[in-house]
């Protein structure tokens, strides 16, 4: 890379992560499928393993040392993702399960609340299947319809058309198959003056750029943690506090009860109304040492370098013969899908992890986006910030070796 | 070896697949779906008596799916149906198990290869239990799912 961001020292940010220094089929491991799963710095599987080895117990009801050290724990990486989303207060964060479970679960009390036959949900059509299937199933239970906003050539959402129906926008705030970046602040901005709650999916943007959902101003953010170099089994939903407030409870069960006898159940406040039974705890302490983390290096420095190794690989890629890049938006990710012509990306996929590098190939839970651009799959390479530039010239040498194959 | 996966022949029928396209007058038929990578291929059979007269495919697939489509629809040829199932399990075992023997399956033992990549192995049996399905002259789709 001719302008390598200044004091940004990826080769040292590997040895962050311990995983990254093994060989695969004896090449050195170039792990390029970050949308799919980040890898972990030592940092979070070492407060992981110092929580489960000093500080661990059940959390709220102790009244234990152990307990109420887990409790503060759990309870301050509730403020430290709050300050990571630029939250107006802690209780606006529900922790869940991932992405997946934080649509559903606003799918699942919001929307059935609030969404009622004849009314209309926006998509668009970049989204992954948890921001499609969760809202194709409540359209059908309420008689509602579900409605998409296309994608351009180059994979932009151009246009967001509402109706007089629409009760609800659900968007991604970057594709994770084209790399999009959704103006969201925009659409969010145009919903919200017609009346319409706005829910933006971001699974791909929180691990990659800096998210201000009030700067945003969108009702909801979901993300899962394990894209943000933090464990799997725990994500993030927020919510504007007078709409968590107003809205049903998610699952019955201890924690999100305020009182409970046969005859009647009070319920928590949020978050705890949606935070049914034991969390995941250990989840929640790796999640903070993961924001931690990247605060430590700066989202701001991880965009700026990523949009550089992203400007490097798409020059790179652009120069093979017969590779052609789908999804070219404008405002970019570092996510880079591909076709090769006459390679398909299953085959392309083995070959290249063969030479050590990890990608992802197939629909990637968007298949109604594959057919939008008419291929049954693509091969995808995704970058984080200790990726670096040998790592894209490791890619493109592995794919020559793939084009020799099929010569 | 990424070699015992791709041998020659494999890339040869993945190329240059044989066998495509419709068949005129067929008996049975069936739709062949692998969720996983998109795969798609109908398969096509002319039986008379009991014997596989001819069989075509159609459809889209990696390279591991194009040559087994192309390589199975060549060696059924001929068959009988009690043949042709015979020919799916023992090509099954082939994929799925180490001691499998591979001595009468002729042309087909290329993809023993495919055993070392567990993911793969799918892409090698679709045209298989796309064509069990067409044997019990349904004409659902199948899943490898
Ligand atoms: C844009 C987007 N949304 C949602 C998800 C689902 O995330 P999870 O599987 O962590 O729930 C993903 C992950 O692949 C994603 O990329």
């Amino acid at each position: 890379m001719a302008h390598a961001v200044k004091s940004f020292d990826a080769a040292g940010i590997r040895k962050d992560f311990p995983i990254l220094s093994q060989r695969v089929h004896g090449h050195r491991l170039v792990y390029l499928d970050n949308a799919a799963s980040a890898q972990k710095p030592q940092a979070v599987i070492e407060a992981i393993r110092r929580f489960y080895s000093s500080d661990y117990a059940n959390i709220h009801r102790g009244v234990h040392a152990l307990s109420e050290r887990a409790t503060r724990l759990y309870e301050e990486g509730r403020v430290q993702v709050q300050r990571f989303l630029g939250a107006a207060d802690a209780r606006e964060i529900v922790f869940t399960r991932g992405t997946t479970e934080g649509i559903n679960l606003v799918a699942q009390t919001w929307g059935r609340k609030n969404i009622g036959a004849g009314d209309e949900i926006l998509i668009t059509a970049l989204e992954h299947h948890s921001n499609i299937v969760p809202w194709q199933m409540l359209c059908e239970e309420r008689g509602a319809r579900l409605r998409v906003a296309p994608v351009n050539e180059r994979g932009e959402v151009e246009k967001f058309e509402f109706s007089e129906r629409t009760k609800l926008l659900a968007m991604a705030h970057i594709s994770n198959v084209l790399g999009t970046i959704v103006p969201v602040r925009e659409a969010a901005a145009a919903a919200h003056a017609r009346g319409i709650t706005v829910l933006v999916d971001g699974a791909q943007a929180a691990p990659h750029m800096k998210v201000d959902v009030r700067e945003l101003d969108c009702d909801f953010y979901v993300f899962s943690g394990h894209k943000l170099y933090g464990p799997t089994g725990i994500g993030v939903l927020y919510g504007k506090s007078a709409l968590l407030e107003a809205m049903p409870p998610y699952q019955g069960g201890g924690d999100m009860i305020r009182s409970v006898t046969f005859e009647k159940t009070t319920y928590n406040a949020p978050p705890y109304k949606f935070e049914a039974g034991t969390p995941d705890i250990a989840g929640v302490i790796g999640l903070a040492a993961a924001i931690d983390y990247v605060n430590e290096i700066g989202i701001d420095n991880i965009d700026a370098y990523e949009q550089e190794l992203l400007g490097y690989a798409t020059r790179e890629l652009e120069k093979i013969d017969g590779l052609r890049i789908i999804g070219t938006a404008r405002h970019k990710a570092a996510v880079i899908s591909f076709v090769l012509e006459g390679i398909h990306p299953h085959d392309a996929g083995t070959i290249l992890d063969r030479y050590g590098v990890a990608v992802r190939t197939g629909h990637h839970c968007a298949q109604p986006l594959m057919e939008r651009f008419g291929v049954p799959a693509t091969t995808r390479a995704s970058f984080a910030f200790y990726n670096t530039p040998e790592d894209v010239d490791a890619l493109v040498s592995a794919i020559h070796k793939a084009k020799e194959m099929f010569a | 070896m990424i070699d015992d996966l791709y041998q020659e022949i494999i890339l040869d029928h993945s190329k240059r697949p044989r066998n495509t396209g419709r068949l005129e007058n067929a008996t049975a038929a069936a739709e062949g779906f692998n969720p996983l990578c998109g795969d798609k291929l109908t398969l096509e059979l002319r039986i008379e008596d009991g014997r596989i007269e001819d069989a075509r495919f159609a459809g889209s697939g990696c390279a591991i799916s194009t040559a087994s489509a192309s390589l199975m629809t060549e060696v059924l040829k001929g068959r009988t149906k009690q043949e042709a199932e015979k020919l799916f399990e023992r090509f099954h075992e082939l994929l799925t198990s180490d001691a499998a023997d591979a001595s009468d399956l002729g042309k087909l033992a290329v993809f023993s290869g495919v055993r070392e990549f567990p993911a793969r192995v799918k892409c090698a049996t679709l045209a298989w239990h796309t064509l069990k399905a067409a044997l019990e002259n349904s004409r659902e789709k199948v899943s490898t799912e």
